[in-house]
């Protein structure tokens, strides 16, 4: 038989075509909506990240005599808060702790989730079964009911808030990991890398983790929009972030008290979790949506 | 010939050949696989429930450098075969012996085997990796073994000219861009990259279409005389099985039915349930064509096969002894045939007569 052998020819040039990410991002390139949720949500990030540097005013700074202004009072664009702080700037200040405490666990929970859910996956027969059905005791709770018992037993404050709402997550994202992991195992190419005598490790590694993290990653996004609101009823509870700091979720829960006052002013936390959740959904929509291949 | 041997050389020589041309390169014996049907709670602990006998006691040989065909129809035990022989699910009992080694033993251990033994499936698009390239589905097989992967990702692009694909143009594609005939190809030079001795096609050309069919086919031939391969080449379709084999395996509800030389199998089937499978294929020669109706129905369920011969409810022959006594699967001058009629105190009333005697 003729040797495989690596030949000294000269190299030849490789017809390349685009890989599977680049044409992801092609396809949302050219979805509208997906440039538009994808454009306020980097403004939010930008916001956040400069927030210091850019709000009008001191979002710490209280005035008693400048309680509760409307809209366009004076320089304050968007009115005062009850100590009479400017809105804006703590708005502006907000989204950090709001856009933290909504993508973090989300991100930690698609790390832990993944890897329990892909073992659970791969493993199949018994290994599955234990560690699914352990899974489902902790997703049978609703989900802010888990979250406040968590967040109550541990103590208050912004640490305990993140881990109670990363174990929230967990169960949803393995869930969501398993039954994507089960799919590609029962492909026949993962089959042929069993029969050319890989290792289960080579295995997840080079055949199943590309095939399910997208899968995967789609659906952990659109948690992040329900991660902030549960930070927020958490705050709201005393649960998580503690005054003076700004957070959207806390915002909301001291400003209620002047809905009938102020009304516009007491949404406008509101407005901004509803204005960054929705913008997350839609972009993981449409990023569900460009990674199908058969589109 | 030692198996520790680096595996940048197996390509070199007579590709590890052991026990010589006459010891067979497979040799299956007694394989059994019942697969336990969903139990209920109460029979999960008496330790009841049903078991579906997909395979149920299969013994054959493939030789070295043949194409053995394995036919028979859909649920037959076929597909849970080659799956068997690739060890992609555990037998229920049996014996797997390669070139004189058990399969599993300290000389022939499992990762060395599936080295040596690689499969084609029927799914060519299932069977690629969607997120890998062409050349990176292929080269995988050999990295595991140890191969470098600069090497791994050469020696893929030269399967690829071998299988008739251009490297330049396909080595760096993803398999979505290709043909279902091309990814066949693909999947064919996977199979190759780790250089095995014994290639189990499972209907690997059933889902492309004619021309193509026959392009793949007779590429696969040539691969063989090439690599000095041997095919188990399991189809439903037995023209290709007859234009591809040099022996013949009838399956039929998990046990052989019959086995013998191609040619002669074809001619003159000695299991009735060959003759009903032959009869039910078209022939080009009006003279050829026979009277005999075509099986009908379905082969009954595997779970809780006929008694005796299996095929008993559905044979044109059968008689009350074949519902009481299993046949065996009798030698008889190269061929096989586990049929009541042919075994000699069995008490078949068409025995030895008519059939057997012509």
């Amino acid at each position: 038989m003729t040797t495989l052998n690596a030949g000294a020819a000269p190299a030849p040039v490789y017809e390349r075509s685009a890989g599977f990410w680049s044409g992801v991002l092609k396809k949302l390139a050219r979805d509208p909506v997906a440039i538009g949720a994808a454009a306020v949500l980097l403004a939010l990030v930008l916001i956040a990240l400069f927030a210091p540097l850019i709000t009008p005013h001191d979002p710490y700074q209280t005035s008693l005599l400048k309680r509760l202004r409307p809209i366009g009072f004076e320089n304050f664009l968007l009115g005062t808060d009850e100590l009479g702080r400017d809105l804006l700037s703590r708005l502006m200040l907000g989204a950090r702790l709001s856009l933290f405490m909504g993508i973090v666990p989300v991100l930690i929970a698609f790390v832990l989730g993944s890897a329990i859910g892909i073992l659970a996956g791969y493993a199949g027969g018994l290994a599955n079964t234990l560690i699914m059905r352990t899974i489902d005791v902790l997703y049978a709770f609703p989900s802010v009911l888990l979250a406040i018992a968590l967040s109550g037993a541990l103590g208050a404050g912004i640490g305990n808030a993140l881990l109670s709402l990363t174990i929230v997550f967990i169960p949803p994202i393995a869930r969501v990991a398993e039954s994507v992991t089960t799919q590609v195992r029962g492909r026949d190419f993962v089959e042929a890398a069993r029969a050319s005598g890989a290792g289960a490790f080579t295995i997840v590694r080079v055949h199943v983790l590309g095939n399910v993290l997208g899968p995967i990653f789609v659906y952990a996004t659109s948690l992040i929009a329900v991660s902030m609101i549960l930070a927020s009823g958490l705050s709201f509870l005393g649960l998580g972030v503690r005054p003076p700091e700004p957070e959207w979720g806390l915002m909301l829960n001291t400003l209620r008290t002047a809905i009938y006052t102020q009304p516009w002013v007491a949404a406008l936390p509101g407005v901004m979790i509803f204005i960054t959740s929705i913008s997350f959904n839609l972009l993981s929509d449409s990023l569900r949506s460009a990674m199908d291949v058969k589109n | 010939m030692s198996i520790g041997m680096s595996v940048e050389h197996i390509g070199a020589d007579i590709h590890g050949d052991r026990g010589g041309p006459a010891q067979p390169l497979l040799s299956v014996r007694g394989l059994v696989k019942h697969f336990d049907l969903k139990k209920g709670f109460l029979e999960t602990l008496t330790g009841g429930g049903k078991v579906v006998r997909a395979v149920d006691g299969v013994d054959f040989e493939v030789l070295k450098g043949e194409t053995l065909g394995v036919v028979g129809e859909s649920g037959c035990g076929k597909s849970t075969t080659a799956r068997l022989l690739m060890h992609l699910i555990d037998p229920s009992a049996g014996e797997i012996v390669f070139d004189g080694e058990t399969v599993g033993s300290a000389a022939l251990p499992l990762r060395e085997y599936r080295r040596q033994v690689q499969m084609v499936f029927q799914d060519s698009y299932s069977s690629l990796n969607p997120r890998l390239t062409i050349q990176d589905s292929i080269a995988f097989g050999p990295q595991v073994h140890g191969v470098p992967r600069r090497e791994a990702i050469t020696r893929a692009r030269d399967l690829l000219a071998r299988v008739g694909l251009e490297p330049r143009r396909f080595a760096e594609r993803w398999p979505h861009e290709l043909s279902g005939g091309q990814r066949q190809r693909v999947n064919i030079a996977r199979a190759l990259a780790s250089e095995p001795r014994l290639v189990i096609l499972d209907e690997a050309v059933s889902a492309l279409d004619k021309s193509v069919e026959a392009q793949v086919l007779n590429l696969l031939m040539d691969l063989k005389d090439e690599f000095g391969l041997t095919y188990l080449f399991i189809s439903h379709d037995l023209h290709v099985v007859r234009y591809i084999s040099d022996r013949v395996m009838v399956m039929y509800l998990g046990k052989v039915a019959e086995t013998g030389p191609a040619e002669a199998l074809f001619d003159d089937p000695l299991h009735p349930y060959t003759r009903a499978l032959l009869s039910s294929m078209p022939s080009m020669d009006p003279d050829r064509r026979t009277e005999e109706a075509p099986l009908a129905g379905d082969p009954p369920n595997p779970i809780d096969p006929p008694p005796g011969c299996r095929f008993h409810t559905r044979c044109p022959f059968a008689e009350p002894v074949c519902a009481e006594r299993v046949p065996a699967l009798e030698e008889r001058a190269g061929r096989q045939a586990a049929c009541l009629i042919h075994e000699a105190d069995a008490g078949h009333s068409r025995n030895p007569t008519a059939i057997y005697a012509a």
